[in-house]
């Protein structure tokens, strides 16, 4: 008899969802000046959860001068000592609170709720837990002796993960002593307005953290607005190059943390079990929206059909489905849009003669989904070995020689992270300096530290994000003085 | 009864009882000294070991981590408690263990809930050799009666002790014989001398099957295990087993993971299933169910029975009764609605 799972859901009855957000400026919630709100639903169902305001000019102006204020009148003046207790708080919050926030970032985002609770929400509280840390000891971090903070940071965060991406945002900037306007990304504000919550029930002193909502058109105004001092942005290589345009010339420090289509290299000597499920991890972890994702199978042709095989049958056990269930695996793709990029560039993968393969699994009647998917057949000529795919597909490629793998792991714009699979730890080293990437697993994939800096080279962006490199993007260490 | 273990099922091709030393020593590429066919060649057991993929301990124990999450409720749990009640060996291992206490054990055995028909026996009762007679009158031919011999459970005896203590507890109706491997001389790289020992108590079962004790307690490195795994599954082995409970850690979910992984690479490669039986410290229901998870997850529901896997323990049996009354009736009952043994 087969052993199946009966449904395990996660209770949503602990969050407690608005029918609508006002926009989080000041230290309390206001009504956009446009009057005008955009839905945002639950991707595994299309239920609409909440409408949430879009912030126009007026808005971002509103924002961006509360932030200046909150800057030059208190936060700026504040010891360290005094703004780590602020962030401590926050911190301690966030993991009372972890439940009915990792339930709340599933249903808006479609993850599964296992990530959610085990992945991101410990993540979240350790950012701001090691950022805290570091508010009164900056003197320390090598950025000179009394190091400054830049003023107002505008930082605009994708969807993939909402909160963490809004820590790794504003802890830095909090801890350094600045103060920051937030935009989450449109199809997935909630978080971070329940992050506004906590912020209020921290006593965080009003304006030092603002939260605007809105498309693409509100992180625009946000960027280009001129009072702001440092710009921040994670998400489409695309959109980044559009930013660095528009700050080009102005006094603004900007840090990007872009696109990927990074390389995970199995060698013939890797220990091979923990390779496949590092492999799975690597794409098919948070259904493949990870731009650090390890979209690119670098297989060592002598075990190529053996790990494919073994791949394959692990494929086969990866559940599909509604992401409050928890033993669901592949939730949800975040929206319809990106859906259709995932389903152009499969699409264009068969055309160019790839072949295709997916694990048979039942896909919901409701919402955005797409099965876990892997490519053979692939060289460096096909788009889905080149672009940016962001979904639960993998592009499987071979090499014989490690000369090879790291030719191959290096040709592509992208530098964002990459994989090594050896119990031969020379080769390991060796290896890792010859990726051009900013971040280098070895025989592991997809784990993150606050304490360790991440960020890309190429088009993957610049900048560092975490450790005592990351406090560098919100100091100002050109201009010590 | 049936068969347990090493390709008994129907899944599987069976193959008849001799080892893989038989079919080695007729191959010109075998790990058996071709000069003297009497004994195996360490060196070529040795690179067959060596040259198996290593075992990353930070990734597996986050894989045993990881599905050690699963959250079965419901019918699935009620199926995973009956199932977990049908694979355990019920075990007693105590210097002061008497025909009274045995016998005791074997109505438990046979009839774990007695306010419960309907609640499965135990696979089987596992004691001492010189307990064997003692329990197989207790249980006749409905469970299995497992002994544990070797000198178990250091193994520390001579070969012919071994052998003497397996066949006696063969003689007095054992029909799966607990063996433990010469961990000394696997240590010292001595792979010939514990392959030699399982083949030759293999032999002295006849038709007893064989559980190969691999003590992961005292190899202590996952390759070591994955080793040990191997070389019992060549030798000879229908089980391999985690432990002898004598020794902390005992069974460990990323130790049956490995051994799990073993198991299923073996079959992919030879077609013989072997069976896994993890034993000691498994206390809960919720252990068991994490075990269950993970064989489900790792080999499928081939192994999902009391042939293939196994759960060496004491304790445990009385949570898993607790936990199902508690699902027919709806509330925890207590210690005292289950009975002691």
């Amino acid at each position: 008899m087969p052993f199946d799972y009966a449904p395990a859901p996660e209770s949503r009855s602990i969050v407690d969802i608005e029918s609508n957000y006002g926009l989080f400026i000041g230290g309390s919630f206001t009504e956009p000046t446009s009057g005008e709100f955009f839905k945002t639903i639950n991707p595994a169902t299309e239920e609409v959860l909440s409408e949430v305001a879009e912030a126009g000019q007026a808005d971002v102006d509103a924002a961006v001068a509360a932030a200046r204020r909150a800057y030059d009148k208190t936060w700026s003046k504040m010891s360290g000592k005094d703004r780590a207790k602020y962030i401590f708080r926050i911190a301690r919050l966030i993991q009372e609170r972890s439940r009915e926030l990792a339930v709340l970032e599933t249903l808006d985002n479609g993850k599964p709720i296992r990530e959610s609770r085990d992945v991101d929400l410990p993540l979240v509280a350790a950012h701001f837990f090691y950022h805290a840390g570091w508010a009164d000891k900056l003197e320390f971090a090598g950025y000179g002796p009394d190091p400054k903070s830049l003023g107002v940071a505008a930082q605009v965060i994708p969807w993939n993960f909402p909160l963490l991406m809004l820590a790794w945002k504003v802890a830095p900037a909090l801890a350094c002593g600045n103060t920051v306007v937030l935009k989450p990304a449109e199809t997935t504000p909630l978080t971070a307005l329940a992050f506004a919550d906590i912020c209020q029930q921290a006593g965080l002193p009003p304006g030092v953290v603002n939260i605007i909502t809105g498309a693409g058109e509100t992180g625009r105004m946000l960027v280009e607005h001129p009072d702001v001092d440092k710009v921040a942005f994670t998400g489409s290589t695309e959109v980044g190059k559009a930013i660095q345009r528009a700050v080009a010339g102005t006094k603004k420090k900007l840090t990007l943390e872009l696109g990927g289509k990074a390389a995970n290299i199995v060698f013939d000597d890797a220990p091979i079990d923990q390779a496949i499920e590092g492999i799975v991890n690597g794409i098919y972890f948070n259904q493949g929206h990870v731009c650090c994702a390890g979209s690119r199978l670098l297989l060592q042709e002598s075990i190529a059909d053996e790990a494919l095989a073994s791949l394959k049958r692990r494929l086969t056990t990866l559940r599909l489905g509604d992401p409050l269930d928890k033993n669901t695996d592949i939730g949800a793709i975040n929206s319809s849009m990106q859906l259709s990029k995932i389903e152009e560039l499969t699409a264009a993968g068969e055309a160019e003669g790839a072949e295709r393969w997916s694990p048979t699994c039942p896909i919901p009647d409701k919402g955005f989904w797409f099965p876990p998917t892997l490519f053979t057949n692939v060289t460096q000529a096909h788009r889905i070995a080149r672009e940016e795919i962001f979904g639960p597909v993998l592009s499987v490629l071979t090499f014989r020689t490690p000369e090879e793998a790291v030719a191959k792991a290096n040709n592509t714009p992208f530098g964002l992270s990459a994989g090594i699979w050896t119990e031969k730890g020379s080769r390991t080293l060796w290896m890792a300096n010859q990726m051009r990437a900013g971040i280098v697993w070895a025989n592991t994939f997809n784990r993150f530290d606050p304490a360790s800096p991440f960020g890309g080279f190429k088009e993957s962006g610049f900048g560092r994000e975490g450790g005592v490199q990351g406090l560098g993007a919100y100091l100002n260490v050109e201009d010590p003085s | 009864m049936t068969p347990v273990g090493r390709g008994t099922t129907s899944q599987a091709p069976a193959r008849p009882h001799t080892t893989d030393r038989d079919t080695l020593i007729a191959d010109q590429t075998s790990i058996t000294n071709q000069e003297s066919d009497a004994a195996v060649d360490n060196s070529k057991l040795t690179s067959l070991l060596h040259g198996l993929p290593g075992v990353d301990q930070v990734g597996l124990e986050g894989r045993a981590a990881t599905l050690a999450t699963r959250s079965i409720k419901k019918d699935s749990k009620i199926w995973a408690i009956d199932t977990a009640i049908s694979m355990v060996d019920l075990t007693t291992l105590e210097g002061m263990d008497t025909d009274g206490k045995v016998r005791s054990l074997c109505a438990k055995a046979l009839h774990p809930d007695p306010t419960d028909p309907t609640c499965p026996a135990v696979a089987a009762v596992c004691v001492y050799g010189d307990l064997v007679a003692t329990t197989r009158a207790c249980v006749a031919d409905r469970i299995h009666v497992a002994a544990v011999a070797t000198a178990f459970p250091s193994g520390r005896a001579s070969m012919e002790v071994k052998l003497m203590d397996t066949k006696q507890a063969v003689a007095d109706g054992a029909d799966e014989i607990d063996m433990v491997i010469d961990r000394g001389a696997f240590l010292a790289g001595n792979y010939a001398k514990v392959f030699e020992e399982i083949v030759a108590v293999k032999e002295a079962c006849g038709d007893a099957h064989l559980k190969v004790i691999l003590e992961t307690g005292e190899l202590k490195t996952y390759d070591n295990v994955r080793r040990a795994s191997w070389l019992a599954m060549h030798a000879g082995a229908d089980f391999i087993k985690t432990s002898t409970g004598k020794v902390s850690p005992a069974a460990t979910l990323p130790v049956t993971l490995l051994m799990l992984e073993a198991v299923r690479d073996f079959a992919d490669q030879t077609g013989t299933r072997i069976g896994v039986k993890a034993a000691g410290g498994i206390k809960t229901s919720k252990d068991a169910i994490r075990y269950l998870v993970m064989v489900n997850e790792t080999v499928g529901e081939g192994w999902l029975n009391p042939d293939m896997f196994r759960f060496g323990a004491s304790s445990l049996l009385n949570d898993l009764l607790m936990q199902r009354q508690r699902m027919r009736d709806g509330h925890y009952s207590g210690p005292d609605y289950v009975t002691i043994d």
